[in-house]
């Protein structure tokens, strides 16, 4: 068998034998989870790093002694004075209030939207659509500066509600091309089929549409969520007092007082604020991640 | 009662497309009609015109005696099954049957009535909680019409729904839609491109190509008496062979002349009939099972023909043989027990009392 | 039969109600698109109120003078062109978005195809660690780095300390802090690469790689010819999209650096930040941001064209 082999494929171009494929095979495989494994960790050297900061006392912090990789003396205390403090819980509000008005708000305009736009063919709905690709691609540090003085203007600056008002500006655009595709891949004998059976658009939309694509809704809302939770430069800019502040921007400017670092509460700060898009994502990882290949490849 | 009327139907695309040309069709209550044709023919066209998925470019449409054109379809009273069944893949087989009553604002007792009767009469009453992906091709095709079925409409539209099917289960599949039929009763407009079901399932079968109506009739009569080449040559599997020849003065009568080798008496009874055409280059059809073998039954009307055998098919119950006659590619269905090879001559008798002879300038039957 | 009569004996909801005359066909039409517009008019409002109204203005803004009492056509952008603070401003963002898109697209495509390598239930572990550096808010982790990279208590510095290297000035020297924000936006930025490159690297059919491997043809090969070809279009449009998004970026450079060490490491979007907001010019702060529009305008072109492309090929 050997011979016959050789003799039919041109000299070392091919590997031969079953066994050597599939030796070659597994170093494959092997060397995959080593290199996988020493990349995972280099990811993971922050966030380990942002825990083990955390339990830390400021007095070891600034200790210096013995490793900064190591723990001595683990407390929660940083966790326990940031939840209890009513700034942060401000803070904390702030954010989820804007993040679920804003959520709910972009999610019916662009389901809305993505609805007509993928099913009920009218005058100038191909150069909206392609309106709502080109604005996706307007990022938040061009509209900033405009923004500034037209948010001035309204009355509305050092508000949250300046906040929902140009957060939709960053998710709308999205969630409603991440719609319009997965409205697009429902089949359109079954809008025929309603159609006869008795339903209305809106019957549609409500009865099929969004059922079928729930899959597309989650993964769009996950992703608005994301969007509004860990925005920094809008509330930056906005917004001034305390009160009004949101988690992201609270965190880096009302614990860093002067020269005073308070790493300890800024790690276990940062920590609080990243679970929420963490939990999410650790439950809904499927979708996370279809929302993001969504916007791309259905483009 | 639930007519249908269609009259002087027209469809235009963007573009000057001209789908259907000008249909004139009237349905009777409780007929099963089969819109029959090649793609493109304008058949889907026409039933979903029906049906109100297309705008009507030009004609009336009635159902029931009243003029529905700009009637929306949910008020035509009529429901539809799909080729690829349509089913909403989220709602359970009950709730998909039990959709367009819920949106009528049907009782919850007048539904779960109609969905298990409708279950009943389709065989799926153990089903009704499986989602559709759990459901097989043909499960999937008996809840579609069951949501049909369950509305009671004025009439039943099919649009190719045997088509995704494998064709063991198309056959299936056709005798249970007859079935159907038979009990529920309600008029049928039915779309499909292959003959086979048209025949089987119609009472009358429509045959259109490229958007016109080329015959409409009861499946024998247009097995027996097709009125164009296209019809003929489109009814009956394998399709029926055709034969560009002359006719000629034979004796005392007419024969078919193909090629010096080739003349084929026209049967007495059909000269007067055929005599205006005489020495007019014409075009004789002969189906397939109407050239056999030799059989010593000394019937009058049968022509030998000596062939050079191409290809052998046997199917089993019969066996096909492909040859040429001149240019012309042609089939006969012989006996199985017939040796026949190829490469090999064979003779055959071709039944001459069942040829059709066409005019190749007009198509039609003469 | 006795079927037959149960069903079509009229118990409930007779026809007649069911007939609802709504007039013309053309009326029909007409109602599906003012339903249509309504539909899509809180988009529209979104995108021409808040997206291209500001967009407009910001032009508009950018020919006033500090004080916004005054027209002075294009003197705030000779102006900036001039200053060899914003050259290097001009530099700095291409210099930062090309090496980080370039880092994060060989990154992401080396771990896409380690992904591709490992069996499907093992992948879904690694995928979930590594995905974490995007999942996090971008101003979190950084915050995390900017401790990391501390002067003073830079844990990355104690640990090469031990190995007996001199520590690094990650944040202070102009150099090495182009390097440390560049780093960061790649371990945030890379695992979206990887994600996009696997899900194309699934799409490419295997046969492809089975009939090349009868042909003969080596690993190295297949992925010249078979991979590459096959991703051209994905790789085109993520590159494309993360050159926008990078380009843009605001957070990292603002909490790590602040555009220091002596602006060596600002962005237009920083830049715009300090000269507009921090300093009151509105003026030359729109006058900064609107430099990234004619580069973000070719960028999105390309996107469209590769996008449409893809949709007709997939037709």
């Amino acid at each position: 068998m050997c011979a016959m082999s050789t003799a039919v494929a041109e000299p070392g171009a091919v590997p031969i034998r079953d066994r050597s494929m599939r030796r070659e095979r597994r170093w494959a495989l092997w060397g995959s989870y080593i290199a996988l494994t020493v990349f995972a960790f280099i990811f993971l050297i922050p966030p380990i790093y942002t825990v083990i900061t955390s339990l830390k006392t400021s007095t070891e912090i600034s200790s210096r002694q013995g490793s900064p990789w190591l723990v001595q003396n683990p407390v929660l205390d940083n966790f326990l004075e940031l939840a209890a403090d009513a700034h942060f819980q401000a803070f904390f509000w702030n954010s989820i209030k804007i993040t679920v008005v804003v959520v709910i708000l972009s999610m019916v305009i662009s389901i809305l939207a993505a609805f007509a736009l993928a099913r009920m063919r009218f005058w100038g709905s191909a150069a909206l659509a392609t309106g709502v690709f080109l604005t996706y691609l307007v990022p938040e540090s061009l509209l900033f500066i405009p923004m500034f003085q037209i948010v001035g203007s309204l009355g509305l600056m050092n508000s949250t509600w300046c906040l929902v008002l140009l957060y939709p500006t960053l998710t709308v655009p999205f969630c409603t091309w991440i719609m319009i595709g997965y409205f697009s891949s429902i089949p359109k004998e079954l809008d025929e089929a309603a159609l006869i059976d008795g339903a209305s658009y809106l019957q549609m939309l409500v009865k099929i549409f969004i059922p079928v694509a729930m899959p597309g809704i989650i993964a769009a809302t996950i992703f608005a969520f994301t969007v509004s939770w860990g925005q920094f430069l809008y509330p930056l800019a906005f917004l001034f007092s305390s009160d009004q502040m949101v988690l992201t921007v609270g965190i880096v400017t009302e614990l860093i007082r002067g020269d005073v670092f308070q790493w300890g509460k800024i790690m276990a700060g940062s920590m609080m604020a990243a679970l929420p898009p963490v939990i999410i994502y650790a439950f809904l990882m499927d979708y996370y991640i279809s929302g993001l290949t969504a916007g791309a490849t259905k483009g | 009662m639930a007519q249908v009327s269609i009259r002087k139907i027209h469809k235009v695309y963007d573009g000057d497309v001209q789908a259907v040309k000008g249909i004139d069709l009237e349905i009777a209550d409780h007929e099963f009609v089969v819109l029959v044709g090649p793609s493109g023919c304008g058949k889907s066209t026409t039933l979903r015109m029906i049906a109100g998925l297309e705008e009507i470019s030009s004609g009336d449409i009635l159902i029931g005696n009243r003029v529905v054109n700009d009637v929306p379809p949910r008020n035509r009273d009529i429901a539809m099954v799909f080729q690829n069944y349509a089913l909403y893949p989220h709602l359970s087989v009950f709730d998909n049957m039990a959709f367009g009553l819920k949106l009528r604002k049907f009782s919850r007792a007048e539904i779960k009535r109609r969905v298990d009767e409708a279950a009943r009469i389709l065989d799926i009453a153990s089903l009704l909680d499986r989602k559709p992906k759990a459901l097989s091709g043909g499960q999937r095709q008996r809840v579609a019409m069951g949501r049909a079925i369950v509305r009671n409409p004025l009439v039943f539209l099919f649009d190719e729904p045997l088509s995704n099917l494998d064709a063991k289960l198309r056959v299936q599949m056709r005798t249970e839609i007859k079935l159907v039929h038979q009990k529920v009763n309600t008029t049928t407009v039915y779309v499909t491109h292959d003959q086979v079901e048209a025949m089987t399932l119609a009472d009358r079968v429509v045959v259109m190509n490229q958007g016109i109506i080329e015959q409409v009739g009861p499946p024998q009569e247009l097995y027996h008496h097709p009125k164009t080449r296209f019809v003929a040559g489109f009814i009956g599997s394998p399709a029926m062979n055709f034969l560009p020849c002359h006719v000629v003065q034979h004796g005392d009568g007419l024969a078919a002349r193909v090629d010096e080798r080739i003349v084929l008496s026209i049967p007495a009874a059909r000269r007067d009939r055929y005599m205006p055409f005489k020495d007019k280059a014409m075009t004789v059809g002969l189906r397939p099972e109407h050239m056999t073998e030799i059989r010593a039954n000394g019937k009058p009307g049968l022509e030998r023909i000596d062939v050079r055998v191409d290809v052998v098919e046997p199917m089993g119950m019969e066996t096909m043989v492909h040859f040429m006659v001149g240019r012309d590619a042609m089939c006969a269905r012989i006996d199985p027990n017939t040796p026949a090879k190829a490469n090999a001559m064979l003779p055959l008798q071709a039944d001459m009392n069942n040829m059709h002879l066409i005019d190749p300038d007009s198509g039609r039957v003469v | 039969m006795v079927q037959a009569t149960v069903l079509q004996a009229e118990l409930e909801t007779p026809r007649k109600s069911e007939v609802e005359q709504v007039g013309g066909l053309h009326r029909l039409i007409r109602r599906r698109s003012t339903l249509a517009f309504l539909m899509t008019l809180p988009l529209i409002l979104v995108i021409v109120g808040l997206v291209a109204w500001p967009s407009v203005y910001s032009i508009y803004l950018s020919m006033l003078n500090k004080k916004m009492t005054a027209f002075v056509g294009i003197d705030n952008f000779t102006f900036l062109l001039k200053r060899s603070t914003f050259q290097m401003v001009i530099f700095q963002t291409c210099f930062f978005a090309i090496v980080a898109v370039i880092a994060k697209a060989l990154i992401g495509f080396v771990l896409a195809h380690l992904m591709h390598n490992i069996p499907s239930k093992t992948q879904r572990v690694y995928r979930g660690l590594l995905l974490l550096p995007w999942v996090i808010p971008a101003a979190m982790s950084t915050l995390t780095w900017w401790w990391l990279f501390d002067p003073s208590y830079s844990a990355f510095n104690w640990a090469l300390n031990v190995f007996g290297f001199p520590s690094v000035p990650w944040l202070g020297e102009t150099w090495w802090a182009r390097f440390s924000v560049i780093l960061v936006n790649v371990w945030i930025g890379a695992p979206f690469f990887m994600i996009m490159y696997l899900a194309a690297l699934k799409s490419v059919p295997e046969q492809l790689y089975e009939a090349a491997a009868i042909d003969g043809a080596t690993a190295w090969q297949k992925l010249i010819h078979i991979t590459l070809p096959m991703m051209r279009n994905i790789i085109a449009i993520t590159i494309l999209f993360s050159l926008i998004l990078t380009f843009a970026n605001f957070d990292i450079v603002r909490i790590l650096t602040n555009g220091g060490p002596q602006d060596q490491t600002h962005l237009f979007s920083t830049y715009a930040f300090q000269v507009g907001i921090q300093s009151g010019d509105i003026p030359l702060g729109a006058a900064v941001s609107l430099f990234m529009l004619p580069l973000l305008a070719i960028f999105a072109y390309f996107i469209l064209s590769g996008v449409n492309r893809r949709t007709r090929e997939e037709m």
